[in-house]
């Protein structure tokens, strides 16, 4: 017992904490910067945004330890209950919860601090289905298990798009990667990248393009491999599925997606412009961070940063500031760091004995990795604003303490791999 | 360890790959793509120009003409007006709700986020009135700005005024102008506009997303402050400048008064004149639109811009001409019988009087007709009849040489040449070689085709005062204190004519004061010499002419003045010249023997009737529209097929073109008398 305890903080990965303490200063610096008020200079006072993103530090760094002495098994075992616990919540904030900017996500506690369940969403559907994947003979390659992961995904994301909170929905997806890793066959990658791509052309360019050129490639496939008729088949199938796609693309836009969705997507397409209007928040962001050239303008001195020209510039596009005030050297020690915690969470995860961990790894790196990229994205137009935050970076206690509680889950579960849970 | 272990590296792969993607896109705008720094730029700095003082304007003693007083712009940002008592606004300012919504729109048209002119040139009073509630009003703030105030309301013709630039004006300058500037427009504003506009200064301040202002930008170092527009010191003495607006109102006409000695205009009055306070404030358009509907034209610069025959105010050149090409002695004695014939007409005397023996300054002094056309004629056939372009063209030199027929390039815009009619004139006019000294003898008593301006008449009398030489006459003495403008001012222009013949002449022009026509105009203690003149016109009166300049020995005033549809010069111009000469080398008038005062000529009204006017402009319309018909109907007859309905237009057009040319008649049968040869 004494060994075992004494071996526990060298089995913690103090590296992975230490990029997250690099992380959360750099984003505590930053939201400094985005809501910098001259009359309350002082980076700890509390009446201001910063000084709230501190107490949210402190309390997730007291979440953080309290997460590093809990039994390893505990959290296997209660998985299933903190899911439950979340779905509770999700249903709850759609009776009580509080609107804040057409989203219903937010639950006051008081004192004016609000929690937003979904954010905690991500972290108990990633340790359910680490537990149920974990489990034996669970292969998701077999359509039941498959099914009952997909069911683990998809309830929160159905709750959470009733809100609706589209940008936490979509989180949900990038789950896909530890499908695949589990053994999903890979065509679901390339189908939805495959979707992807054609939603996007067939709403720039005229479809019937689209699918000349579809059926050209097609018949370059078929032509190459004549001699097999299973390959012919499916790619028949395929090409009718995304002509029939393609076709549906034009609905989906019209009738799917609600109209500040297409808006957004038309101004980031650059089908319209609109840059008083709706392009405006996309805009002001891409000339703060494309105004901080190589070295930036200095911490306090972004000229857009420090006369607001960037709505919501502490919370989803705390990104403008670190490009505007710290240039590309910031943009890319920032991206750099979340590379690198990434790939690092991936390692962890990779070098577990005990697949739930693993499962579990993958998740964080899944929802890390799309938090980044979408939101780095929207901040320089090249995904559309779905609003959600920056790990670590952005302004807010749940984002904040739900990032910590997923990032000190895993350094638990991974200082215990000697161990079997 | 399972069988998929693989994957991770596909994952990793993706992950890595997707990633560097979004660097390098950020490497992309942050470093390559310049346009954002540009972009963010102007999001965050206002350019302010500072508009500096525009220079004052100084009469020659010192006296202030113009100068600057603070006026204050409302300024409206939509943006941030919220709903306040706008009737209140609306009563404080003096608009009605109607204007309001008019003034608001157009702000809101020029930029829904940025400050925009509301209501212009709010007096002081008004303006402290506003400041106290301008809280009630979000979104209204007042700027102040400078305008130009004239404290004594004269020589507005001289003085001009400023207005807002238009569109040629900055093309013109290169971009020096900006839409909303003001630049001079007529007058000394627009002559001497480089110097008294002075040097814009730019401030740059820092606004944020809402335009609220955040101080300099770095700190001041790229401001640049305000330089001040020089002060002008101009040639005129306000005082006789007064007094020659009081003289001449309720008539047409102008006088200029010339320092000899140095070419600088003492007296520059046109009148009708106005007052140049109605050509700035709120009431300015109104007021410059009136002006332009009123008949008797204030805005004709008359001293510079009317052209009249000279009359017999002409004979003093015509005699040192003589003179100097040895045609005639003073001595010379020619016997006057009222009638003298040239060719085969007879050129009469005033009034048929019959002048008996004269010699040169008696000639000058009775204003003999017949004497000078003698001498004319002899001129002109001095080489034989076969001769005469030569030596008409020769007469016309020297005539040219006093600064008649051209342009004296006074510091002004737009003034008039006068007119020497050339050879070629008449060659086409009669058949080439078919004019004789006969046929132009009227140039002899300055009539027929010769035309001169006031100033030129004056210039000419500096000549003979200063005894062959004159300055070019300029009306700005000064810039700052740089007193001498420019190198031609202080030249001497010579006139070709030896100092030693214009005594003959200048005897005979103090007796034109002394017992002559202009007798009742004479001034106790000085010796003026002078002449006075009748310029015809065949549109009605007789324009009243006198020039002179006194006193005789050493002068110090030379002075032109033309009252219109006047009659003999004798009896207007004279006494009003006297006056302003008096008051120029006394300080005061005394009274005359005549009994003359500047009281009774000041009320006299000699404005002419203008309704013999309207008849020749209702001929001129009719004509024209005649013309119009008949454009009309061809058009029609070559397009067919064109709706009627164009045709009209096109006739209404031209009827209203027709109709709008009226102002140009207006002017030349109001002050261009031009007298039939």
């Amino acid at each position: 017992m004494s060994t075992q305890q004494r071996s526990f903080f060298f089995n913690v990965d103090w590296l992975t904490v230490f990029l997250y303490l690099i992380l959360c200063t750099i984003g505590w610096f930053n939201i400094h910067a985005a809501v910098y008020d001259p009359n309350h200079q002082s980076i700890v006072d509390v009446s201001t945004n910063y000084g709230k993103q501190f107490i949210f530090i402190c309390v997730s760094a007291v979440v953080g330890i309290v997460i590093l002495l809990l039994e390893s098994r505990f959290i296997a075992a209660l998985a299933p209950a903190f899911y439950v616990v979340i779905v509770l919540l999700l249903i709850l904030v759609l009776i009580i919860g509080r609107n804040v900017g057409g989203n219903q996500a937010w639950i006051n506690l008081g004192g004016g601090f609000r929690l937003q369940p979904s954010e905690f969403a991500k972290f108990a559907t990633c340790l359910l289905l680490a537990r149920y994947l974990s489990g034996t003979n669970i292969r998701v390659t077999e359509p039941k298990s498959f099914l009952m992961a997909a069911a683990i995904i998809g309830f929160p994301m159905l709750l959470i798009m009733l809100q609706p909170d589209t940008g936490s929905t979509l989180v949900f997806c990038s789950l896909i990667f530890v499908l695949y890793r589990e053994g999903l066959s890979p065509y679901f990658l390339i189908i939805a990248g495959l979707f992807i791509t054609l939603f996007v052309t067939s709403l720039l360019y005229n479809p019937l393009y689209i699918i000349l050129i579809l059926v050209a490639i097609t018949a370059f496939i078929i032509f190459l491999f004549k001699r097999n008729r299973q390959l012919i088949k499916t790619m028949l199938i395929g090409l009718a599925i995304c002509i029939a796609f393609i076709f549906s693309v034009k609905f989906i836009y019209t009738h799917v997606l609600k109209k500040h969705q297409t808006e957004r997507i038309n101004i980031l397409l650059g089908i319209t412009t609109d840059l008083r209007g709706k392009g405006y928040n996309v805009n002001q962001s891409k000339i703060a961070i494309g105004s901080g050239k190589l070295w930036g303008k200095g911490y306090l001195h972004g000229t857009q940063t420090q006369y607001s020209f960037v709505p919501e510039q502490s919370t989803d596009f705390i990104f403008c500031t670190v490009g505007e005030e710290w240039g590309f050297a910031g943009s890319l020690t920032v991206i750099s760091l979340f590379m690198f915690l990434i790939l690092r969470v991936i390692l962890i995860a990779e070098r577990q004995r005990s697949p739930f961990t693993r499962v579990y790894g993958y998740g964080v790196a899944s929802v890390l990795f799309f938090h980044v990229v979408i939101n780095i994205g929207m901040t320089i137009g090249v995904v559309p604003v779905i609003g959600i935050p920056l790990p670590f970076i952005s302004y807010g206690g749940s984002s904040l303490i739900s990032f910590t509680m997923l990032l000190f889950t895993l350094i638990k579960l991974d200082s215990n791999r000697k161990s079997n849970v | 360890m399972n069988k998929f272990f693989e994957r991770r590296y596909v994952v990793t792969g993706i992950f890595i790959a997707i990633i560097l993607a979004l660097l390098g896109r950020l490497y992309y705008i942050q470093i390559v793509d310049d346009r954002y720094t540009i972009y963010a730029n102007s999001n965050v700095r206002r350019t302010t120009i500072l508009y500096p003082a525009r220079g004052p304007i100084l009469d020659r003693n010192g006296k202030i003409l113009v100068q600057n007083e603070p006026i204050y712009d409302v300024m409206v940002n939509p943006k941030e007006v919220k709903p306040f008592d706008t009737l209140l606004l609306c009563k404080m300012i003096g608009i009605d709700k109607e204007g309001f919504d008019k003034r608001f729109t157009k702000a809101q048209r020029q930029s829904p986020t940025k400050a925009s002119i509301f209501e212009k040139q709010l007096s002081v009073e008004l303006y402290a009135a506003l400041q106290e509630k301008l809280f009630e009003f979000p979104g209204f703030s007042i700027v102040p700005r400078t305008i130009r105030t004239y404290p004594d309301s004269v020589a507005a013709q001289f003085l001009g005024f400023i207005g807002e630039v238009t569109d040629r004006d900055i093309k013109r300058s290169n971009g020096y102008y900006r839409l909303g500037d003001y630049i001079g427009v007529t007058g000394v504003e627009k002559a001497y506009e480089n110097v008294l506009r002075g040097q814009r200064g730019v401030q740059i301040q820092m606004v944020d997303s809402h335009g609220v202002f955040k101080g300099s930008f770095a700190n001041g170092a790229l401001d640049t402050v305000p330089r001040s527009g020089e002060r002008l010191t101009s040639s005129l003495d306000i005082d006789l400048q007064r007094l020659g607006e009081k003289l001449m109102q309720n008539k047409l006409g102008s006088i200029v008064a010339i320092e000899p000695s140095s070419g600088e205009i003492l007296c520059y009055v046109s009148s009708p004149t106005y007052d140049p306070n109605l050509m700035v404030g709120r009431e300015r358009g109104n007021n410059l639109a009136k002006m332009y509907n009123n008949p008797y034209k204030p805005f004709f610069i008359r001293p510079i811009q009317a052209q009249y025959p000279p009359g017999s105010s002409f004979k003093p050149l015509s005699a040192l001409i003589a003179l100097q090409e040895g045609i005639i002695s003073p001595s010379e004695t020619f016997y006057c019988t009222g009638n003298y014939r040239v060719g085969n007409r007879i050129v009469h005397c005033n009034h048929g009087e019959a002048h008996g023996t004269v010699n040169m300054a008696k000639a000058v002094a009775e204003s003999c007709n017949g004497y000078f056309t003698m001498v004319f004629q002899r001129i002109v056939d001095r080489y034989g009849v076969k001769n005469t372009t030569a030596n008409f063209t020769a007469w016309r030199n020297n005539v040219m040489k006093f600064g008649l027929g051209a342009r004296l390039d006074l510091d002004m815009p737009a003034e008039s040449r006068g007119n020497v009619p050339t050879p070629l004139h008449y060659d086409n006019t009669y058949h080439k070689g078919a004019w004789r000294s006969s046929t132009i003898a009227a140039l002899a008593i300055g009539q027929g085709e010769l035309l001169a301006t006031p100033l030129q008449l004056a210039n000419l009398e500096c000549t003979i005062a200063n005894r062959g030489f004159f300055y070019k006459p300029h009306l700005v003495k000064a810039i700052g204190t740089q007193n001498v403008i420019k190198k031609e001012y202080i030249q001497k222009n010579y006139v070709g004519i030896d100092s030693g013949y214009f005594e003959p002449v200048i005897n005979g022009m103090e007796a034109v004061v002394e017992s002559g026509t202009a007798r009742r105009s004479k001034i106790p203690d000085i010796i003026m010499c002078g002449k006075t003149g009748t310029a015809q016109n065949p549109h009605g009166e007789d324009h009243s002419v006198f020039v002179a300049f006194a006193p005789r020995d050493n002068p110090k005033i030379a002075i032109a003045v033309v009252v219109e549809n006047s009659g003999e010069g004798a009896h207007w111009a004279a006494p009003i010249a006297s006056f302003i000469v008096e008051k120029y080398l006394k300080g005061k008038i005394t009274p005359r023997e005549s009994g003359f005062t500047v009281d009774y000529f000041a009320n006299a009204n000699r404005l002419p009737d203008l309704s013999l006017y309207a008849q020749d402009l209702q001929k001129e319309r009719r004509r024209d529209s005649i013309r119009a018909a008949k454009v009309d109907s061809i058009k029609r007859f070559k397009a067919d097929s064109i709706k009627k309905f164009k045709a009209d237009s096109i006739k209404k057009e031209r009827q209203e073109a027709a109709y709008n040319n009226k102002p140009a008649n207006w002017i030349k049968s109001l002050t261009g008398g031009r007298s039939k040869s």
